[in-house]
C-alpha cells in the first residue's frame, strides 16, 4: 500500500466519495473470514470420516459467533447510513446490490438458528469449548430434525451461492467497470476515500 | 482508464476464473473430485450395498429394542473421572439392545454380535453416550479395514457364506482382524442378551478432579449367570429379544460397570488388541434395566449412540475408530431420520406397570 499522505482535497465535479464506517468494515471483513471458513468446513466436515467430530467442535462455536456478529451488524446497519453506490451504476446492479445485501443478512441470521435448532431436535448436547452447554431451542423430534437438516443444507448452498455471486459482482465492478465500489469497504488507503459515512 | 472490448473481456475472464476456482474448491471440499477417497457417504453406502437399504432403520445394528433404567454409582469412579455420573447416586439412562448388521428383520443367531448402547442423562443437560458389543475385542483396527471387511465377508448368494478367497485376501491385508477373530472365538456368546457382557472396546481418557488422566476401557458385566447356549428346540426368529423381554418382565436386570485402567504403553489406538489381563479394574456402580419399549418416536429409536458424546471428565483417545464411528453414525442418523418409518421387528408386549424411570424427551 502507498504510504503517501492522503491527497489534499482536489476540486471535483462529484461529491467526495465516502467509505463504510470503520466498525462496519471491521464487521464485514471479520465475518467474511468466518463465513467462508464455516462454509468450507461444513462442506468438508460432512464428507470426512476422520475429521467430522473435530470439525463439529469448530463448526458449532463458529456458527454461534456468526450469529452474535450478525446481530451486532444488523443493529449497526439500521443505525448508520451506508455510503452511496458509485454514480453511474445501472439500475439492475443497484437492485442486485440492495436485495443481495438483505438476502445475506437474512441467511447469516437464520442459518445459525436452523443449525442450533437442528442439533436441539436431535437431542444431542451443544457444547462449546468443551464445557459451555447451550440450551436446546427446539423440542427433541426426529421429524423436526429431518426438516431442519434439509433446511440447513438448502440454506448452506444458497448462502454459498450468494457469497460467490457477491464476490463475482464486486470483482466485475472492480476490474471490469472500475467504479471503485470495493474501496468503500477497504482498509487500505484509497485516494479520495478519507471520510466515513456519517451516523444516521 | 478507457473501457475497451479487450480489457472488458480480460476482466470478465479473470472474474470467471476466480469464480471457477472458488466453486471448484467448495465442491472439492465436498469430495466431488476424489471418487476414490473413503467419504462418510461412501462408508454408509457400503452398508446399504451389503445389507440392502431399509428405510428408517440404522445402517448397522438395525434390529433392536429400546430400554430404560438407571445407573447407580457407588462413588468409586470419582477417583478416575470427575464426570458427574461417578458421584454416588443415580443417573437415568436410555438404552438399546441390538444385534449387528443392517437388516432390521434378520433372524437372531448366536454368532451375531450383540450390542448394548447407553445414554446417561447427566445433570444440566450433559450426556454420555456409549455403544458396546459382546465380543472381547473389536474385529477392525482402522476404519478402512471395517469398510473392506463388510464387502469381503458378504454372503455369496449361492452358498449363503462369504467367498473364502475374498476373506483370505482380506485377512492377509488386515492380519489384526485374523488375530482378533481368534480371540473372539475363544469366548463363546452367552445364552441371551440379558446375561451378555458388553464391552466398550475403544480406549478413552478419564480425568479426575485433581487433573490426573488415565487411559481406560469399560465393560458392563452381567449379574445374571452367564451360561453358554444349550442345544434345545429350534429357537424362534427373535429368541434373543424374546428372552430379554421375558426376563425384564420378571424384574430388573443388572450389569456391574467395570472400568479397566490402562498403564503406560498400553495401546489406546487399537481396539483389536486386549490389554493385559492383570490391569486394574474398578467397579463403579450398577446399570439397572427395568423396562423395555418397542422402538417408537421419542425413545432409543431416535437416539444416535455416538460414542464421542462425552461429559467433562471423559475424553477421546487416539483410536481412529472413534472419529469414524461419530461420522458414520451421524450419516446413518441423517439418512434414516429423513426416511419413512416402519414398525420394528422386536415388539414388546404389555409390561407390568412400574415407575418409568426416564424417558428421552425429558431433556430440555
Amino acid at each position: 500500500m502507498s504510504s503517501e499522505p492522503t491527497p489534499t482535497t482536489t476540486p471535483s465535479a462529484t461529491p467526495a466519495p465516502v467509505r463504510f464506517t470503520r466498525v462496519a468494515r471491521l464487521l464485514h471483513w471479520t465475518m467474511a473470514v468466518m463465513v467462508v471458513a464455516i462454509l468450507f468446513i461444513g462442506a468438508f466436515m460432512v464428507t470426512s470420516v476422520g475429521d467430522f467430530r473435530f470439525l463439529v467442535t469448530v463448526h458449532e462455536p463458529l456458527g454461534i459467533a456468526i450469529l452474535l456478529f450478525v446481530l451486532v451488524r444488523i443493529g449497526w446497519r439500521l443505525t448508520h447510513t451506508p455510503p452511496p453506490l458509485p454514480p453511474g451504476m445501472v439500475r439492475l446492479d443497484r437492485l442486485a446490490a440492495k436485495y443481495s445485501e438483505r438476502l445475506l443478512y437474512a441467511l447469516l441470521l437464520v442459518q445459525p438458528l436452523i443449525g442450533w435448532a437442528m442439533v436441539s431436535a436431535s437431542g444431542e448436547p451443544i457444547v462449546l469449548f468443551g464445557s459451555l452447554y447451550l440450551p436446546h431451542i427446539a423440542p427433541q423430534n426426529i421429524t423436526l430434525f429431518a426438516d431442519l437438516l434439509r433446511a440447513h443444507i438448502a440454506a448452506a448452498y444458497l448462502l454459498y451461492l450468494t457469497f460467490a455471486a457477491h464476490l463475482a459482482g464486486v470483482l466485475v465492478h472492480t476490474i471490469v467497470i472500475r467504479d471503485r465500489v470495493l474501496d468503500r469497504m477497504a482498509f487500505w488507503r484509497a485516494p479520495g476515500y478519507g471520510s466515513e459515512a456519517p451516523p444516521r | 482508464m478507457p473501457l475497451n472490448r479487450r480489457t472488458v473481456l480480460l476482466g470478465l475472464a479473470a472474474v470467471g476464473g476466480v469464480s471457477a476456482v472458488n466453486v471448484g474448491a467448495f465442491l472439492g471440499a465436498g469430495g466431488w473430485f476424489t471418487p476414490d477417497t473413503l467419504t462418510t457417504s461412501r462408508f454408509v453406502d457400503r452398508f446399504e450395498q451389503v445389507f440392502g437399504k431399509h428405510d428408517g432403520f440404522r445402517r448397522n445394528h438395525a434390529k433392536g429394542v429400546s430400554a430404560a433404567g438407571v445407573f447407580t454409582s457407588n462413588g468409586a469412579g470419582t477417583a478416575l473421572s470427575r464426570a458427574a455420573l461417578f458421584q454416588r447416586g443415580t443417573t437415568p439412562v436410555t438404552a438399546r439392545f441390538s444385534i449387528s448388521g443392517g437388516m432390521p428383520t434378520v433372524a437372531d443367531a448366536n454368532s451375531t454380535v450383540r450390542g448394548l448402547a447407553v445414554l446417561f442423562h447427566l445433570p444440566d443437560g450433559a450426556q454420555w453416550r456409549t455403544a458396546m458389543v459382546n465380543v472381547p475385542v473389536f474385529t477392525d483396527r482402522v476404519p478402512q479395514g471395517f469398510y473392506e471387511r463388510l464387502l469381503a465377508t458378504q454372503p455369496v448368494p449361492g452358498t449363503g457364506k462369504p467367498d473364502p478367497a475374498k476373506v483370505a485376501a482380506f485377512l492377509a491385508k488386515y492380519p489384526e482382524t485374523a488375530r482378533a477373530m481368534a480371540v473372539i472365538s475363544k469366548s463363546p456368546p452367552s445364552s441371551g442378551l440379558y446375561n451378555s457382557p458388553f464391552h466398550g472396546l475403544n480406549a478413552f481418557r478419564f480425568t479426575n478432579s485433581a487433573g490426573d488422566t488415565v487411559p481406560v476401557r469399560w465393560t458392563m458385566m452381567p449379574e445374571e449367570p452367564s451360561q453358554p447356549m444349550g442345544a434345545g428346540a429350534a429357537p424362534g426368529k427373535d429368541y434373543l429379544f424374546d428372552a430379554l423381554v421375558a426376563k425384564v418382565m420378571q424384574g430388573p436386570v443388572h450389569w456391574r460397570f467395570l472400568i479397566t485402567v490402562g498403564e503406560p504403553g498400553d495401546p489406546t489406538n487399537d481396539a483389536t488388541t486386549a490389554w493385559p489381563a492383570n490391569r486394574r479394574q474398578v467397579e463403579v456402580g450398577t446399570l439397572t434395566i427395568d423396562s423395555l419399549q418397542t422402538e417408537a418416536p421419542g425413545n432409543a429409536r431416535d437416539v444416535n449412540f455416538d460414542p464421542t458424546v462425552l461429559p467433562d471428565g471423559i475424553a477421546l483417545s487416539d483410536d481412529p475408530l472413534l472419529a469414524a464411528r461419530s461420522a458414520v453414525y451421524a450419516q446413518s442418523y441423517q439418512r434414516r431420520t429423513r426416511e419413512p418409518h416402519r414398525p420394528s421387528e422386536v415388539q414388546v408386549g404389555q409390561q407390568p406397570s412400574g415407575p418409568r424411570i426416564t424417558k428421552v424427551d425429558h431433556e430440555q
